[in-house]
């Protein structure tokens, strides 16, 4: 899969702060890509430079293997985290401004926005003014000025934010819509469980550098400690659990179950794999409950940046 | 990727279209007329109050000269026969303006000395000093023919000077025709002045508007900073000259239908100095001094000048304008930054107005209009005074340059600042930024 955007050695500097240190990412074509990190990590500075709001210091960017020029702002669509649009301007009117910008004729940007406005049914919207519509409406339309001159790269800053579940929900559905559709896109986002649903890459970015990236599978497969999760029955709990203890390394565990099983993490050593421990396990009681433990975005995220600090 | 005429619209569109905006195009002139209007009715008000005067003259000669009124607001009362405290307290009674007394002496110059004017509240100046004239040329000619000298020809012998001022290419001119130039000057550097407060203020509000509803970082995703500083200056001065332009034509029709209602004569309104300026050079007729200023006046240079400077001069004040409003998140913040751009352009209306007036081509008035950022208000104040050549190119050539310096420091603070929230900008902040 060759990859959308690269970006290489970026170094940003602010007076004496160093925003980003030699950061380099890899945008893989079709992906959905989170960009994740404590706040101040530098994600927006990177985000930014993407944009061409700024330029490097050191480093480049290349878009589809080419170094960013001006032209390529038609080629990306950015929803900032701050985010807003003119409050006295119409609806209709501001869009097709908008849209123009990135380099749109009006009239086929009048074509597009009819599309997502009845998309959206939103259609009565088109005359009212920004400041008439409430937070939620006006993100939506938002979402249609990043979204209206069909770049192939979104990037996204904490889009969820000021959505209510329904329209996240729908906004959602879209950026899916989008990226089948051949488009890619970045997500700069805290909310974890939205990149456990949607990314399939992630990177993150610590104290200005960049600690972890890679495909969101290897990631957790590189994060995983061996450890499975059991739910076992053997008579007496607590000598079953003094047996086990001897042999591996254990951990409570919390489980539903309906069992009134021995609830244990337990870790394997190198070299032994689950089917050793499940013949084990089988040999010693009734195994009601085996699941390996994958860590997710939220463990690995949290488990890094501390090991960084 | 030149989306500049794009910006522009918008901004033009938008500021033209907002209801204040409308509003104050077409209430402003209505207000300034009215005041002008009420001033004007209310200064004559005041100066046609009738009075009654009580006269006590002892010496029975010089109250003559009060008989015939010389505007026919004031009536004479001339006492005879009674005491001073007499005169004093039937005036009081009868609430009079007030009461002159003439004592009676020996010399002229002892009653010149003694005459007293007694009244409850203290009297006009206006109306004293008419008094004065009036009892000192009676005394004067009294003195004079006490002393043997001939009234008559004392006064054929009165020669009255006006310089008639001419330059060696033999331009003539004469102190109206200077007033006149200066009255242009003064109006042209005013008008730049005024409209570099109110529009740079509006520019500056434009970019505060952006930052606070946040769509800035959307749109220079698309266009770089520079463009839209460029467009939001150019499309905020395009509303700023239509609503002149409106204020123009508003005013000048509304002054045509408030003479044609109310009958005020417009040529009528003349200030005292006019008046004044008017009397000094009585041996020529209006319609002559009016065709002399228009053709003493460079007129095309005027023009051409004004152009350049007020472009020039509003470009590079309004730039310094949208970096304030790039730099603070709100409009209260800007006042610590509005003193750098009042005090040069104060200095230049004042510091400009009195050293044109006492020597258009005098060193401080030179060397002011050479500095960019008095030079637009100065020079076009000496324009119509006739400023060579070379030394207008100069100016015109230093302040374009340090345009171009004003426009480089604002973009790059814009630039920075617009990204900025939350953060108070400080000068040592701002400082900063420029190394970014």
């Amino acid at each position: 899969m060759s990859s959308i955007l690269q970006a290489k050695d970026v170094v940003k500097k602010y007076g004496d702060y160093t925003a980003l240190n030699k950061v380099s990412i890899d945008v893989p074509k079709g992906s959905i890509f989170g960009l994740l990190g404590p706040n101040g990590a530098g994600k927006t500075s990177l985000i930014r430079i993407i944009n061409q709001i700024t330029a490097p210091d050191a480093g480049e960017v290349l878009l589809d293997g080419a170094a960013l020029q001006q032209f390529h702002v038609k080629d990306i669509g950015y929803m900032p985290e701050e985010r807003g649009l003119y409050k006295s301007m119409k609806v209709g009117e501001q869009v097709l401004y908008l849209a123009q910008l990135k380099g749109l004729t009006k009239s086929e940007a009048k074509i597009r926005l009819q599309y997502w406005f009845e998309k959206f049914e939103i259609m009565d919207w088109w005359n009212k003014k920004i400041q008439e519509l409430s937070k939620g409406m006006a993100q939506k339309i938002q979402f249609v000025v990043t979204v209206l001159h069909q770049p192939k790269l979104l990037i996204f800053d904490e889009p969820f934010s000021g959505f209510d579940p329904i329209n996240a929900n729908i906004i959602k559905d879209e950026i899916l819509q989008l990226r089948d559709e051949g488009a890619t896109v970045i997500f700069s986002t805290h909310r974890m469980e939205s990149v456990e649903e949607m990314c399939d890459h992630i990177a993150l970015i610590h104290k200005s550098n960049k600690v972890l990236d890679g495909k969101l599978t290897d990631v957790k497969r590189q994060y995983k400690s061996n450890t499975y999760q059991v739910g076992i029955a053997g008579g007496d709990n607590q000598q079953l659990r003094k047996t086990l203890n001897d042999k591996f390394e254990l951990t409570d565990a919390t489980f539903k179950s309906i069992d009134d099983d021995l609830k244990v993490n337990i870790k394997l050593q190198n070299g032994d794999t689950s089917n050793d421990l499940l013949s084990y396990l089988t040999s010693t009681g009734q195994v009601n409950h085996f699941v390996e433990v994958i860590p997710s975005v939220n463990d690995i995220f949290i488990q890094t940046v501390e090991k960084n600090n | 990727m030149n989306h500049l005429p794009l910006i522009i619209k918008r901004e033009y569109l938008t500021k033209v279209r907002n209801k204040s905006f409308i509003l104050m195009t077409f209430l402003s002139p209505l207000i300034m007329i009215g005041l002008f209007m009420l001033i004007f009715y209310l200064t004559q008000l005041n100066n046609s109050k009738e009075r009654t005067i009580s006269i006590l003259d002892e010496t029975g000669t010089i109250s003559q000269i009060f008989t015939e009124d010389e505007d026919e607001t004031t009536t004479y009362n001339i006492l005879k026969g009674i005491s001073l405290e007499e005169a004093k307290k039937q005036v009081q009674e009868t609430e009079e303006y007030g009461l002159l007394h003439i004592p009676k002496m020996t010399s002229t110059e002892e009653i010149a000395e003694q005459i007293k004017f007694y009244s409850e509240d203290s009297p006009s100046q206006k109306f004293i000093s008419r008094l004065e004239r009036q009892l000192s040329k009676e005394l004067t000619d009294v003195a004079m023919v006490k002393n043997g000298v001939e009234v008559e020809l004392v006064e054929s012998s009165k020669m009255n000077v006006a310089i008639v001022q001419e330059s060696f290419t033999g331009e003539r001119t004469s102190k109206f025709v200077n007033y006149s130039k200066l009255g242009f000057g003064l109006a042209a550097g005013y008008l730049l002045f005024m409209f570099i407060i109110i529009y740079g203020n509006m520019i500056m509000r434009s970019v505060i508007e952006e930052k606070t509803n946040r769509i800035i970082e959307v749109i220079i995703s698309s266009v770089k900073p520079v463009q839209l500083l460029m467009g939001k200056i150019i499309g905020t001065s395009l509303a700023g000259i239509t609503q002149f332009l409106m204020w123009v034509i508003l005013g000048g029709i509304m002054m045509v239908v408030f003479s044609l209602v109310f009958g005020v004569d417009l040529a009528g309104m003349q200030t005292a100095q006019q008046t004044e300026l008017l009397a000094q050079g009585a041996d020529m007729n209006m319609q002559m001094q009016i065709s002399e200023v228009y053709q003493s006046l460079p007129l095309g240079n005027l023009v051409v000048a004004f152009f350049i400077f007020f472009i020039g001069g509003y470009l590079l004040y309004s730039s310094l304008y949208a970096a304030i409003g790039a730099a603070v998140d709100n409009e209260t913040d800007t006042q610590q930054f509005m003193m750098p751009i009042m005090v040069p352009l104060i200095l230049a209306v004042y510091v400009g107005g009195f050293t044109v007036l006492e020597d258009p081509h005098g060193t401080v008035a030179t060397i002011f209009s050479y500095i960019p950022f008095t030079s637009p208000v100065v020079m076009l104040m000496r324009i119509p005074f006739g400023v060579p050549l070379w030394q207008q190119l100069i100016s015109v050539v230093i302040l374009y340059i340090s345009f171009t310096g004003t426009v480089w420091f604002a973009s790059k603070i814009y630039r920075v600042g617009i990204l900025m929230y939350g953060k108070k900008a400080s000068y040592k902040e701002i400082f900063k930024w420029l190394k970014y």
